[in-house]
């Protein structure tokens, strides 16, 4: 068959599976007076419709802070706009200043849920089709699989067309900066990474390896001659897209200023509800926020996302490949996930997409991975009533992905990545040989756990003196999870250049 | 290699019967069809009453009109519900749908689908492949499995819409399939079952009595393939009878002992309905309709007839139940069985005359269900997978037979369309839609790529004018005027519109039978 149709079946699939979830139901569904995000959404686009530019950011007698206040850049808030000039068209009462709060009806669902499938349909799918289609030394097969796989991630799907947000968008503009970087494009990929930052601001979690690859490119040029003009155009591109992002706040000091305190809430707190990273897990054990000054946790969060994600990033600059470069990608935004300040559950999908990336070459882990990054956003879909759904998109991942990349065979070194560390391990541990055996015991250990946790989250009420009993029992599961992925990664970009005919050509 | 064939269909089944379930149990509240209150009433009636009172029992406006096998099913399924909401089994809870009876009736059907897995399979075996692709994606078996199991209409008809007919149509692919066996016996005694499950089916009996008489009772044929009279086994023909009575007690014993026969066939033949279904199957009186308000428009313009002999209703209304035709002769339901059963004639007496073997009971059947669709009384739209479901065992062998399907397959499944209206599932139908048109056309055309194009310009024409008709009824229509005085206009445009393929489809078919 050929590939055009094949990729439009795919498109379709990804396409129905998402509708079926946004008949699901959505984040604060029926729960007054707060609600949740789709109601945040629909305020936004109250807000960026009814008041001047100036008020947007503000706490006004209008425009209430408290309540769901905009705290993404100025693209989010341009896009609520859009939407709202569409949802005016359409009914007005949506959008009304004041009395629209709360509004919930099907047709605004299903408007709201559209707005999510055409933002998706233009940014998202399109880079996901362009990427896989153009991936080098795969077969058409893979090609289609990689593409049926990614489109499937049920953490995507779930939050942007369940809980309801717009993650696609600033995903898809990052996705669109790696295809860019993929084919030496360089001032096309910062615009759409920058583009990707002024959509959510949580992309400054990939810009450490796209600063530190562009900057390793750039020098590997010759920093006097070619390089240098690379690096002031990179720079002029960069500086002009967040400019004409920012124009209407530019003009003064204090409108930039609010936006950032609006964007990065210091004083919120080392991190909120139950999510899967070391301090919540941690707090478990010891009860960070009460031993430690705020201060002392701002920098100690700091001074342990730096140290994880370093050796990763210097090797990229020194040695700029472009299959390091999404490797880093993936461990970057893993150690900001993991010890950084006031992450969100969500924000692990900052580091499942990049990891999608790779599902061709190495199926058995990225797959395992993206199980874990679904299963901890287990509180967060039970909390939105959207069990199905994950329970029904996870496993047509898993089932797609086992079909497709036949994981349960493919686990040998090579396939892992993981030759030239056992070369090294061997050097020291002769008899060392059982990393497949390990793999699969370890992966088949985890699907079950987290089966079992799944079904008692689902099922049983958890104890009066442990109320949070599964939510924090999932969260620990899935950090202990996402540590070994950081090791397991950040042991690929550090090990691979040793093996020299291991190494793939630069994809 | 077959193995992994096999387990990759399983596994897109599974993967399928997943995605049902999330496509069936999110569909918003306010949409359950009547077939669902249908089936939850039908649960309530065969857990409380007695078997004396089934036929009789009508609290509801939905009342048992499918034959025992199938209420006996309903009991059985009743037996489960009450662990998930027990009062979807008081009769008196009319259109009683609570979130754990939704997702129980979703279940059972997806839980009876597993039948219509195993048909698949089976049926695979016995695709002829011209020339094994390389390919798992080429080869005819998958095509068959994903054009069976991913079927668009089964899809809406069944999960979105609710109804139990991937079982039903499991069973009759099942005898099929034991027919091609050429294990008789059981193709009969599933055929048997299938009828006391849902009496439509009767409509392909005729292919199954010919061909069982002529191949399977006559041991034998003369050497130039004609009928050999001496070989007729009384043997056999006493085991036929002897299922088919068996089943049958079975099934009716119980009510003629209690002498409710009458009642019964009362129930399952409502003849009172009108000539056509409130949505106007796309069928040969479909057509005839349409002919009849043309010309009663012309005529009313052009002054051959007398508007006041003409009922209001007829001309600016939609569409009525019992219709009066103004111009051409009104039709009786005698009419259209005595349409049927010539319709069907050509090809049982085909079969009998030069029987091809199971292949040739395949044909038969095919033009069984269309040509009843085409002229039967009162045909719903879905009647039509009835037709397609089977065609699809043929399609992946011959290119013929594949472009005939093609045509038959997607005006059958547009014309399904106006099952689903609701905004958010329009948008379902559309995706799904062209998921199938998409795989369809694109399968075929790599099984056939040597043989040339399935279609000719006049057909793809055809189809492709298929979307622009859609945006016309769905999207430019409802915001014109005349969505208020002419609300029909779009259901009409699709029925006839149709009408006209699947016609062209039906006469093709005969045409390539005859060659």
């Amino acid at each position: 068959m050929e590939k055009w149709s094949l990729m439009t079946i795919t498109v379709l699939l990804g396409l129905i599976v998402r509708w079926t979830v946004s008949f699901g139901s959505y984040s604060g569904a029926g729960k007054p007076p707060m609600y949740g995000d789709y109601e945040a959404q629909r305020h936004w686009q109250e807000v960026t419709y009814n008041l001047p530019i100036k008020q947007w950011y503000f706490n006004t007698s209008d425009n209430n802070l408290q309540y769901w206040g905009l705290d993404y850049p100025p693209l989010t808030a341009y896009h609520s706009l859009l939407c709202a000039y569409v949802a005016k068209l359409i009914n007005p009462d949506w959008i009304a200043l004041h009395t629209s709060r709360g509004y919930e009806s099907q047709p605004h669902k299903l408007f709201m849920r559209a707005t999510v499938l055409i933002a998706d349909l233009l940014v998202y799918i399109p880079a996901v089709i362009l990427y896989c289609c153009y991936l080098k030394e795969t077969s058409t097969k893979k090609k289609i699989a990689s593409a049926l796989c990614i489109l499937l991630y049920p953490g995507l799907i779930l939050i942007d067309y369940g809980h309801f947000q717009y993650n696609s968008v600033s995903l898809g503009f990052a996705l669109w900066g790696v295809l860019f970087l993929s084919y030496n494009w360089d001032l096309l990929g910062s615009l759409a990474f920058c583009l990707a930052i002024n959509y959510k601001h949580m992309e400054l979690y990939h810009s450490l390896p796209f600063f530190c690859y562009l900057l390793g490119k750039c020098c590997q040029k010759g920093l006097t001659g070619k390089g240098l003009v690379l690096l002031i155009k990179i720079a002029f591109t960069v500086v002009a897209s967040f400019a004409i992002c920012w124009l209407p706040f530019c003009t003064e000091v204090e409108q930039i200023l609010q936006v950032f305190r609006r964007l990065f809430p210091i004083d919120r707190g080392l991190f909120e509800d139950k999510v899967a990273n070391i301090w919540c897990s941690l707090s478990v054990l010891i009860k960070i926020k009460n031993v430690m000054s705020p201060q002392t946790q701002l920098k100690l969060s700091f001074a342990f996302t730096f140290l994880t994600l370093l050796p990763a990033c210097i090797k990229l600059t020194l040695q700029p490949s472009l299959r390091r470069f999404k490797f880093a990608l993936v461990s970057c935004a893993l150690s900001f996930f993991l010890f950084s300040f006031q992450v969100h559950e969500k924000s692990i999908l900052l580091v499942s997409i990049p990891v999608c990336l790779m599902i061709n070459e190495i199926p058995l882990m990225c797959t395992w991975f993206l199980l874990v990054s679904t299963f901890s956003l287990l509180p967060l879909l039970l909390k939105d009533g959207l069990l199905l759904a994950y329970v029904v998109t996870t496993l047509a991942f898993l089932t797609v992905c086992a079909t497709f990349f036949s994981i349960f065979e493919k686990t040998s070194e090579e396939d892992l990545q993981l030759k030239s560390l056992s070369l090294s391990i061997r050097a020291y541990i002769p008899s060392f040989k059982a990393f497949p055996k390990i793999i699969k015991s370890l992966f088949i250990v985890s699907l079950t756990l987290m089966g079992i946790l799944t079904s008692m989250s689902a099922t049983l009420t958890p104890p009066q003196k442990l109320p949070d009993l599964f939510p924090v029992s999932v969260s620990v599961v899935s950090c202990v999870h996402f540590l070994f992925f950081l090791m397991y990664f950040n042991a690929i970009v550090l090990w691979d250049s040793r093996n020299g005919r291991n190494q793939k050509k630069i994809n | 290699s077959k193995f992994t064939w096999s387990s990759l269909y399983f596994y897109d089944s599974v993967t399928l019967k997943l995605d049902y379930f999330k496509i069936g149990t999110s569909a918003p509240d306010a949409n359950h069809s009547t077939d669902f209150e249908v089936h939850r009433n039908w649960l309530a009636i065969t857990h409380n009453l007695p078997v004396s009172q089934w036929y009789y029992e009508a609290t509801s406006e939905w009342t048992l009109d499918y034959p025992p096998f199938f209420a006996w099913l309903e009991y059985a399924l009743s037996h489960v519900a009450k662990y998930f909401d027990q009062e979807m089994l008081v009769i008196q809870n009319l259109n009683y749908s609570s979130q754990a009876t939704v997702f129980f009736q979703r279940l059972s059907v997806i839980f009876t689908d597993i039948l219509f897995v195993y048909a698949a399979h089976e049926c695979c075996k016995y695709v002829n492949g011209k020339r094994p692709g390389k390919e798992l994606l080429e080869k005819p078996m998958f095509v068959l499995a994903v054009l069976l199991l991913w079927n668009f209409g089964l899809l809406i008809v069944d999960h979105i819409h609710f109804q139990y007919n991937g079982f039903l149509f499991g069973l009759m692919l099942l005898s099929v399939a034991r027919l091609f066996q050429k294990r008789h016996l059981e193709g009969a005694l599933l055929f048997a079952v299938l009828l006391h499950f849902k009496h439509i089916y009767i409509y392909v009996a005729p292919a199954y009595c010919v061909y069982l008489l002529r191949s399977y009772c006559f041991t034998a044929n003369r050497a130039d393939g004609s009928l050999k009279w001496s070989s007729f086994s009384f043997l056999r023909i006493t085991l036929l009878g002897l299922i088919v009575c068996l089943v049958s007690a079975l099934s009716l014993g119980p009510f003629a002992v209690l002498g409710q026969l009458p009642q019964v066939i009362s129930r399952l033949f409502p003849f009172k309905r009108g000539l056509c279904h409130a949505y106007w199957a796309p069928n040969f009186w479909a057509l005839y309709n349409a002919v009849d308000k043309t010309l009663a428009v012309v005529g009313i313009k052009y002054k051959f007839l007398d508007p006041e002999k003409i009922s209001k209703a007829s001309m600016t209304g939609g569409l009525v139940q019992e219709f009066q035709h103004t111009v051409l002769p009104s039709v009786t339901p005698l009419a259209t069985l005595i349409c049927t059963f010539i319709s069907i004639l050509p090809s049982v007496f085909c079969l009998w005359f030069k029987p091809q073997g199971p292949r040739g009971f395949l044909q038969c059947l095919i033009l069984c269900a269309l040509s009843s669709f085409m002229f039967g009384w009162h045909v719903h739209e879905k009647a039509i997978l009835l037709a397609i479901l089977p065609l699809s065992l043929l399609a992946v062998e011959s290119p013929k037979r594949a472009g005939i399907y093609l045509i038959l397959t997607t005006t059958g499944h547009f014309s399904l369309f106006p099952l689903l209206f609701t905004p958010p599932e329009i948008t379902t139908k559309i995706l799904l839609m062209l998921l199938f048109t998409v795989y369809s056309f694109s399968s075929l055309r790599a099984l056939f790529r040597r043989e040339g194009p399935l279609l000719n310009w006049l057909e793809t024409i055809y189809l492709i004018a298929l979307v622009p008709l859609e945006i016309f009824c769905e999207i430019v229509f409802p915001l014109t005027p005349w969505n208020l005085k002419f609300p029909f206009i779009p259901l009409l445009l699709t029925s006839v519109y149709c009408a006209l393929g699947i016609t062209y489809a039906w006469l093709k078919l005969y045409v390539s039978k005859a060659e």
